[in-house]
């Protein structure tokens, strides 16, 4: 049998360095690809944050030496400028709050990168994340506290059949005691959080430096002004901190009103939602959602909820949870499981 | 197995492993040093400054050992800028130099004071000599920087006429010859040139070493400061070893260039040339690296890299042929690579008029002093299979 030529996405970390082991280990004929995914010099300066650093291509090349594997950078800068930069600024200024990352896996980390896998005469796409792909099925990753199967749900059968996922049985201590075991330069690299892209964290800042300030109201659901914002691009639904309100008990933002520069804020039991609505709703066996019960998850690390599945229109559903959640904002993931298998899911549209 | 990536490396030449070994196996000296020890290494040195200066038509004195071509070049436009007035600190160059001139000239506009001036190319890469000629301020444009074939499309650029201009506004030429110095050969004195840069292992040295050669009488700041080495051009502790290797392959290869290896390498350019044509009609050839198949004569135009091929395969992405050519074993080069090593679209080919979509197709072949025929065979049938992988998408197949 020959050995399946597969193409590992490196991002410097750990994660990724040990799947590309696990792949040399497995018998596969493995290369490694970094994603220079930044195009100014700053980005390039940060040292071990986020996933795009020049550090992290260095690190990502001596674990392929390690590993004795071809090693390739490619320039993605553009597309991942316009396919994620963008649209994550542009979302929030639409008054959503996006996620990157799953938007990252659609259009450039593995969706894009699997069709440039595959024009290259490879067989699989592999990468990092803590999911398992059996029978052409996406399941959750064996360690709850890492599951990555919530930014991977827009993923189709196709796609599904082409990927694998060496730590989808692992968790994140045995992953680092193997890349240990190894000898991998970043068997104790520290994780990376937050966006890539946003390498100090600092979201409101990153937007306010794009958009400029927008000053506004803050009112609350009958329309008083309470007080001032310098942006509306600032808030995210059920925030709490930054409103500058006075209120005898906690004010959440409610809603975003980009348009009319307003944020509306509320009391906690204002946030609590019974169905949200998704779009460019998808199923991973690739024929569409299907009516009735699944679970859903609405927040990359937030509690499931039981759910009824509605579908309507062109890729689109509602779903009747059983019972309430804290709202969540329009840009989100609803991602559907049964069990341990993803079913699918969309993009929260609205909620209420 | 192919090594098609001369440009960017050439191996080690057996004449130069041969002088360079001896000088690491005996007992360390210094060639400053002032004994028995000391005076054979100084020696080594002194051969090699005569090998390097008979390849460049320079008398050995002029010759100033540097840890390469960037140094070099970086000690040409920083020295001559520091020695110049503020006032009189205009530089001049071509669209197509190399990094290792632009960028310390980018320095020189930054933080000395100085003024750049690009003199733009035509569709082959070739200097526009009115052009440069309009940017040229007598009094004030300190020096003219015109290398003597391009890195990346091997097209010879009009260096003589550019020192001639240069001369008459009162400054002096570059030219950077880290390509150029083994085939098809530079003429210091026959060219008028004031500085030429060079570097060992692009002629089959070893890295790390390189010269700038200076014509005597050329004002000059030194960089780099201590002992006063390099008649105070430029500090440092002469590596002996190193140095007997540049000047075993800088000997090798004006052997070569008297014995016709223009046009043995032309011949070979040809053949990889018409192969790949075959495969993918539609390629284009970036640049004039010379006329195809007649490396021996003397063209009209000035003599571009016979071993250079630089093309374009419209379509494909340059980077995907890499891997797929490295999955055989073929090595050669695309653009130019940025800190992280990602493939980024070359200055050059973009100066020429190519969009940069245009220049993210473009690879460059460049064979050398041991290229061979099967080499050239080799990188022909991985060139088709890695064509026949990239197909066009949605062709029917």
């Amino acid at each position: 049998m020959t050995r399946p030529r597969v193409l590992v996405a490196m991002s410097g970390g750990v994660d990724s360095s040990v799947a590309a082991a696990l792949g040399v280990e497995a018998g596969w004929d493995v290369t490694g690809v970094h994603l220079k995914l930044a195009d100014t010099p700053s980005h390039l300066q940060v040292q071990g944050k986020g996933c795009c650093t020049l550090a992290d291509a260095e690190d990502a090349r001596r674990v392929a030496d390690t590993l004795g594997i071809p090693f390739y950078v490619w320039d993605m800068a553009e597309e991942f400028r316009r396919a994620v930069v963008d649209d994550f600024a542009a979302e929030y200024a639409s008054g959503r709050t996006p996620n990157p990352c799953a938007r990252c896996n659609q259009r450039v980390k593995v969706v894009g990168l699997q069709a440039r896998a595959r024009a290259l005469g490879f067989d699989a796409l592999a990468t990092g994340h803590y999911a398992r792909v059996e029978g052409g099925r996406l399941y959750r990753g064996a360690d709850p506290a890492k599951d990555q199967s919530y930014v991977l749900y827009m993923l189709g059968r196709a796609q599904l059949e082409r990927l694998r996922l060496p730590l989808g049985r692992l968790t994140k201590v045995e992953v680092r005691a193997t890349a240990a075991r190894l000898g991998l330069r970043t068997a104790a690299k520290p994780e990376s959080f937050d966006v890539c892209f946003v390498p100090d964290g600092d979201t409101a800042g990153w937007l306010e430096r794009r958009f400029g300030p927008s000053p506004g109201e803050v009112v609350d659901t009958a329309g008083r002004v309470l007080g001032a914002h310098r942006g509306a691009y600032r808030y995210t639904v059920g925030q709490r901190r930054g409103l500058g309100v006075a209120a005898p008990t906690p004010r959440y933002v409610l809603r975003v009103e980009p348009a009319a520069g307003r944020v509306v804020v509320g009391e906690r039991a204002e946030l609590e939602i019974r169905t949200v609505e998704l779009e460019q709703a998808t199923a991973t066996d690739g024929r569409g959602l299907r009516p009735g019960p699944a679970r859903v998850r609405l927040r990359a690390h937030g509690r499931e909820v039981p759910c009824q599945v509605v579908p309507f229109g062109v890729a689109r559903a509602r779903l009747d949870l059983d019972e309430p959640v804290d709202a969540v904002a329009p840009g989100q993931a609803g991602v559907l499981y049964d069990g341990d298998l993803v079913l699918g899911g969309g993009t929260v549209t609205a909620a209420g | 197995m192919a090594y098609l990536d001369y440009a960017a490396s050439a191996p080690l030449r057996a004449e130069a492993l041969a002088a360079m070994l001896p000088l690491l196996e005996r007992p360390a000296a210094n060639p400053s040093s002032q004994h028995g020890q000391g005076r054979a290494a100084r020696a080594a040195v002194e051969t090699a400054r005569e090998q390097v200066a008979a390849l460049v038509g320079a008398a050995p004195a002029e010759v100033v050992f540097t840890s390469g071509g960037t140094e070099a070049d970086n000690l040409a436009v920083k020295g001559t800028i520091l020695a110049r007035p503020r006032d009189a600190r205009g530089l001049v160059c071509s669209a197509v130099e190399h990094h290792a001139v632009l960028d310390p000239a980018a320095w020189a506009e930054a933080d000395a004071g100085a003024r750049v001036d690009l003199a733009a190319v035509d569709g082959v890469g070739r200097v526009e000599l009115d052009r440069l000629a309009g940017l040229l301020e007598p009094g004030r444009t300190a020096l003219v920087a015109v290398m003597a074939a391009n890195n990346e499309v091997g097209t010879g650029q009009p260096v003589a006429a550019a020192a001639e201009l240069a001369h008459a506004a009162g400054a002096v030429l570059l030219c950077d010859a880290v390509q150029a110095a083994g085939l098809p050969g530079v003429d210091m004195a026959g060219d008028g040139i004031d500085l030429l840069a060079l570097a060992a292992h692009k002629l089959g040295g070893p890295t790390g070493v390189g010269a700038l050669v200076v014509r005597s009488g050329t004002t000059l700041r030194p960089l780099l400061h201590g002992g006063g080495q390099e008649r105070g051009l430029r500090s440092g502790t002469l590596p002996a070893a190193a140095l007997a290797g540049f000047g075993a392959a800088a000997a090798a290869a004006l052997a070569e260039r008297a014995a016709g290896a223009s046009a043995t390498l032309a011949a070979l350019r040809d053949r990889l040339l018409g192969g790949l044509r075959t495969l993918a009609p539609d390629l284009e050839v970036n640049g004039d690296p010379g006329p195809l198949g007649s490396g021996a004569s003397r063209p009209a135009a000035p003599a571009g890299l016979p071993g250079l091929l630089s093309v374009r395969f419209p379509g494909r992405r340059a980077e995907d042929l890499l891997l797929l050519l490295d999955r055989h074993g073929v090595a050669c080069s695309a653009g130019s690579a940025c800190a992280s090593g990602a493939v980024t679209p070359s200055h050059v080919l973009v100066a020429m008029g190519a969009a940069p979509a245009e220049a993210r197709e473009t690879v460059r072949f460049s064979l050398g002093h041991a290229s061979t025929q099967a080499e050239v065979d080799a990188a022909v049938a991985a060139a088709g299979q890695a064509l026949e992988v990239l197909a066009p998408q949605g062709t029917p197949t």
